[in-house]
This record gives C-alpha cells, sequence and structure tokens, in this order.
C-alpha cells in the first residue's frame, strides 16, 4: 500500500505547480484571447474576429519570425557540427575546456551578449568592414538590418545545437566506424552512411531547441534589427506591455504556440519518432 | 606548399571547429574589453579610451545595485523550491512504476518545448484574469520556479538512471532503516546531480528575461534593468557586474566538477566500472 501512494507523494508538490501555473494560464490565455471590449472592460464573448484581425494585421511579421527562426536554425546546424565533430572525436584532452567554452556564453547574460553584438556589428567595427570589403554588407551596414538579427539569433542559440549533437557523437560505438573503414568505404561514405544518420537524434532535438526559442524571440530583432525586421514576439511583447490590447496579443501568443506545435510535430513525423525518443532517454 | 595544404584538408574539421569555439567567445571578449572602455557619450558602443574607474565603482550605481540583489534574492529562492520539488518528482519517475507516469513525463517535457514568450503571456494573463496576484516579486517566484522544475527534474533524473542499487540494498541488509539508507546512501551519491541541477536553476533564472518581462510589474530584477537601461544607454557598470557574475559562475562551475570527479573516486566501488564523463553539469543537462 505504501509503495503504491509514495509516487504520488514524491510527484505531488512538483506536478501541481507545474498543473496550475503552466497548463491553466494557457487555458487563461485562450479565454482571454476571446475576449472583446476596450481596455478596462474585457469581457468574454467568443470573440474568434480576435484571430483573424491579429493574422491580418500581422502576417509579414509571422512569416518573418519562421524565416529568421528556420535561417538561425539552419546556420547553428551548420556552424555547430563541425564543433560538436571536433569535441566529440578531435579533441582529447582538450575536450573539457571545449565543452566548457560552448557553455561559457551562458555565464554572461543573454541581454548584454546581444548588446555586445551591436558593437561587434556598428559601422565602425573592424568585422563590418572585412564583410563590407567581401561584399556582404550592403554600403557597409550591417546592425539594423534582418542579417543582423538572424546574426544574433544563430549565436544565442547556438549551445542548444552544439550540446545534444555533441551528446549523440559521443555516445557512437567508434567500432561502427571502423567497420565502415574495414569494409573499403571512403572517409565522407563512412561519414555520410554512419556517422551521420547514428548522430541524427542530436541533430533533430537541436533543431528543436533553437528553432522553438528563436522563433518567439524579441530581444534579437529589438536590439540589432530595425522597426523592418520586427518578429512576432516584438508585436506580442507591445501589445501586452505597451498597448495593453491583451485580446489581440492572447491570439498571436496563441497562434504561435499552435504554429510551432504543427510545425514541431511535422518534422518528427519526417525525422522519425526515435529522434523525439532519443531526447526523452537523457 | 602542397603539404601546407594537404595539412589543412587533414584538419580541416578541426580548423572550423575551433573558429566555431573562437565565434562563441568573442562577445565575452567585447564585453570584458569594454568594461574598460571611458566613453564619452552615454552609449558605450565604440572604444574611446581604457580606464579601470568602472571597475572600481562597480557598485556604485543604487538602482543596478538594487536590480542585482532582487535578481539574487529571487534566484536563490527560485533555486532551492524548483530543485527540492524537482528532485522529489525525479525520484518518483525513475524509482516507481505508477498510473500517469507517461503523462507525468509529458508534463515535464512540454514546457521546455514551449517558447518562453507564450509561457510569460500566458501566466500574465493568468494573473490579469484571476486578479488575486499583485505582479511583483510574487509572481516572478512562481513564473522562475515554474520554468525551473523541468530542467531539475532531467538533469536529476539522469544521474538517478545511472544509480547502482545493490548499493542501497547492502544498506539495508546492515539494518539501515528505509530513511537512514536515503540519507546517508542516496542522497549523497545523487548529490552531484542535484547540485549541477541547482546550478542550472540558478543560472536559469538569474538570467531570465522574456517572462520576467511579462511578469514582474514594477520589480526590476538585472536584465530588466538592462533592458529598460538600453534605450537611455547602458552603464558600463553592468559589463562590470557581468563579468563579476561570469568569474563567479566560473568557479563554481569548475569547483562542481571537480567535487563530481572527487564523489566519483570515492564511490566507485567496482574499480572496473568507467567513471562518468566529467562534463560540466550544466552540459549533460541542456541535453
Amino acid at each position: 500500500m505504501r509503495r503504491r501512494v509514495a509516487p504520488y507523494f514524491l510527484l505531488g508538490p512538483g506536478a501541481a505547480w507545474l498543473l496550475l501555473f503552466f497548463v491553466v494560464p494557457l487555458y487563461f490565455l485562450a479565454e482571454l484571447s476571446l475576449n472583446s471590449g476596450v481596455f478596462g472592460s474585457y469581457e468574454f464573448s467568443w470573440h474568434w474576429a480576435n484571430y483573424s484581425d491579429a493574422l491580418q494585421l500581422y502576417d509579414t511579421q509571422f512569416v518573418r519570425s519562421f524565416l529568421y527562426a528556420g535561417l538561425a536554425t539552419l546556420f547553428a546546424l551548420l556552424l555547430a557540427y563541425p564543433l560538436a565533430y571536433t569535441i566529440a572525436f578531435k579533441a582529447g584532452r582538450w575536450r573539457n575546456v571545449l565543452l566548457f567554452a560552448v557553455v561559457a556564453p551562458f555565464f554572461t547574460t543573454y541581454l548584454i551578449r546581444t548588446v555586445a553584438w551591436k558593437t561587434i556589428l556598428s559601422d565602425q567595427s573592424p568585422v563590418v568592414k572585412v564583410l563590407d570589403f567581401l561584399g556582404f554588407a550592403p554600403e557597409g551596414h550591417v546592425l539594423a538590418t534582418g542579417g543582423a538579427v538572424i546574426a544574433g539569433l544563430t549565436y544565442n542559440f547556438l549551445p542548444f545545437m552544439v550540446l545534444p549533437i555533441y551528446a549523440s557523437l559521443e555516445r557512437i560505438d567508434e567500432r561502427l566506424i571502423e567497420a565502415g573503414k574495414d569494409l573499403y568505404a571512403s572517409a565522407s561514405q563512412t561519414f555520410f552512411r554512419v556517422t551521420l544518420p547514428l548522430s541524427a537524434p542530436g541533430v533533430v532535438a537541436g533543431t528543436l531547441l533553437t528553432f522553438i526559442p528563436a522563433s518567439g524571440d524579441y530581444v534579437n530583432a529589438q536590439f540589432l534589427g530595425s522597426a523592418n525586421n520586427q518578429m512576432i514576439g516584438n508585436v506580442i511583447q507591445s501589445l501586452y506591455l505597451k498597448q495593453s490590447d491583451y485580446p489581440a496579443a492572447a491570439a498571436l501568443s496563441f497562434v504561435l504556440m499552435a504554429a510551432i506545435l504543427i510545425l514541431v510535430l511535422v518534422y518528427i513525423r519526417f525525422a522519425g519518432s526515435e529522434a523525439l525518443m532519443g531526447e526523452e532517454a537523457v | 606548399m602542397a603539404g601546407a595544404w594537404r595539412w589543412l584538408r587533414e584538419h580541416a574539421v578541426q580548423i572550423v571547429g575551433v573558429l566555431v569555439v573562437l565565434y562563441m567567445l568573442i562577445p565575452i571578449a567585447v564585453i570584458f574589453g569594454f568594461s574598460f572602455n571611458d566613453p564619452t557619450g552615454r552609449f558605450n558602443y565604440t572604444w574611446v579610451g581604457f580606464t579601470t574607474e568602472h571597475w572600481s565603482n562597480a557598485f556604485g550605481i543604487p538602482e543596478l545595485n538594487e536590480a542585482l540583489v532582487t535578481s539574487l534574492k529571487l534566484a536563490i529562492l527560485a533555486t532551492v523550491i524548483s530543485t527540492v520539488i524537482g528532485t522529489l518528482m525525479a525520484l518518483a519517475l525513475v524509482r516507481y512504476n505508477f498510473f500517469g507516469r507517461r503523462a507525468a513525463n509529458f508534463l515535464i517535457v512540454i514546457p521546455m518545448a514551449t517558447p518562453e514568450i507564450v509561457m510569460g503571456s500566458a501566466l500574465l494573463s493568468f494573473f490579469l484574469l484571476i486578479e488575486s496576484f499583485n505582479l511583483g516579486f510574487q509572481t516572478l517566484l512562481i513564473a522562475h520556479v515554474m520554468f525551473c522544475i523541468s530542467f531539475v527534474v532531467v538533469v536529476v533524473r539522469s544521474r538517478l538512471i545511472g544509480f547502482d542499487r545493490n548499493l542501497e540494498e547492502a544498506a539495508k541488509d546492515l539494518g539501515a532503516s528505509p530513511f537512514e539508507t536515503f540519507r546517508l546512501v542516496t542522497l549523497p551519491l545523487i548529490m552531484p546531480g542535484i547540485f549541477g541541477a541547482a546550478m542550472l536553476a540558478f543560472a536559469l533564472s538569474i538570467d531570465d528575461f522574456v517572462i520576467s518581462n511579462f511578469n514582474s510589474g514594477t520589480t526590476v530584477t538585472f536584465p530588466l534593468y538592462i533592458f529598460g537601461a538600453a534605450q537611455r544607454g547602458i552603464p558600463v557598470e553592468v559589463n562590470v557586474i557581468a563579468m563579476i557574475l561570469f568569474f563567479f559562475t566560473c568557479a563554481t562551475m569548475g569547483f562542481a566538477t571537480w567535487q563530481q570527479r572527487r564523489a566519483e573516486k570515492m564511490t566507485s566501488v567496482r574499480p572496473e566500472q568507467e567513471a562518468g564523463a566529467g562534463m560540466p553539469a550544466g552540459a549533460a543537462a541542456a541535453t
């Protein structure tokens, strides 16, 4: 008898906290999104028009959010894979130092890191001079463009991509890679036929952990972008905290969550469900 | 020349890897460098001249100090609460097979897969409609504990999964009560995991901006101070404090890794058992 109730006692406080302050608020978010009226006298009224109005007004910001987040995820993947590979197979005794370097950005405040990029990408900075020389910075400008926002997103969420890929690479039985070589596969064949498929769970987890926070972010667009680079997060933040247009903001927030959920489910369907389990199993 | 080319080709992956690491560290170097800047205007974006003035004046801005103290208080409380209830949840999930286990797992994973802005706005909607909470320190604490719990559970659970339960059996055989077994055997063995989880929770809490932005009312935390100051110019002292926090976290991390290794050496009852990789606790958590 004691064994049967014990897990519920242990689980109780945490589960209650998550139910009350995560699940229940989602219900209130939905309720608020169906309110109508003006500030001060919002009333629940199944006002579905909030959704169509919000989507019509802010469709560009929605598309832009997913575009920026998608590109940032792609760039993060291209940067993270070689790094994770180096740490897992080539680093030797430098492994812990490199791992430390990957998490080090987390030890400085997110906002300050983003502000630091404002310095790095300012018009006077040598980085921008080089980019200009290479033809990547039209008119010597990077700051206040979409490129700057994408660069900021890529940078800020890169550790979320590196760590899961590293974890899945590190778990690979090296004998499998040797077997590939013994069977006369070239280095690139071994990589594409053995290593890459075996690291797929890490890639899937990393892409999700990068894409989800990036698509809802508004800090990078705020600091590194211009009025033309606003993402959906900026709209939601401004509607909630500056204009107090709660129903519209709640509707947008709900659509964002639904859109991400659908994208994630489709993605997992394509990538295979074992990828999701890989994320869960740790 | 041909030799150099071959060396480059053979080490291409490492070269890219090292470049990416440098890319990750550049902003930290910039933050450090600009903490010695002597800007002429209010904005600390371009290099003017070297001064240590802001390091000696690190705690000279009252509002900044206040924000920092609020952040530290909030982070400590959120860490203690989330670590305790998260550890209990992890114990339930690993040790018992019970009805609703899958649902509980789902409840823990979902917050980690939800964008912060959705969590922040949902909580704000809740607080606005319920009307029995005043936005401020208490709502911040509720929010921070909420988003820390999942990470604590994941970290502690990974430590519990690799746990040798024979050690507990041995304690029981030697006459220890269940509580004694837990206090003297289980708890010390999972302590590195709990400590790692606590550190992760602390880092998440002290750095949180988005959810705090929504639920702070008029309370100002360190990240919120920076956001507010950005319009009129962020004082250089912010860089100084960011670096102090950075060095402090590095030291704690180093200490934790050292402790973990020592604990593993001490508890490796079976010599053939391979000690877990000395990965920093926070790194293991994010996977």
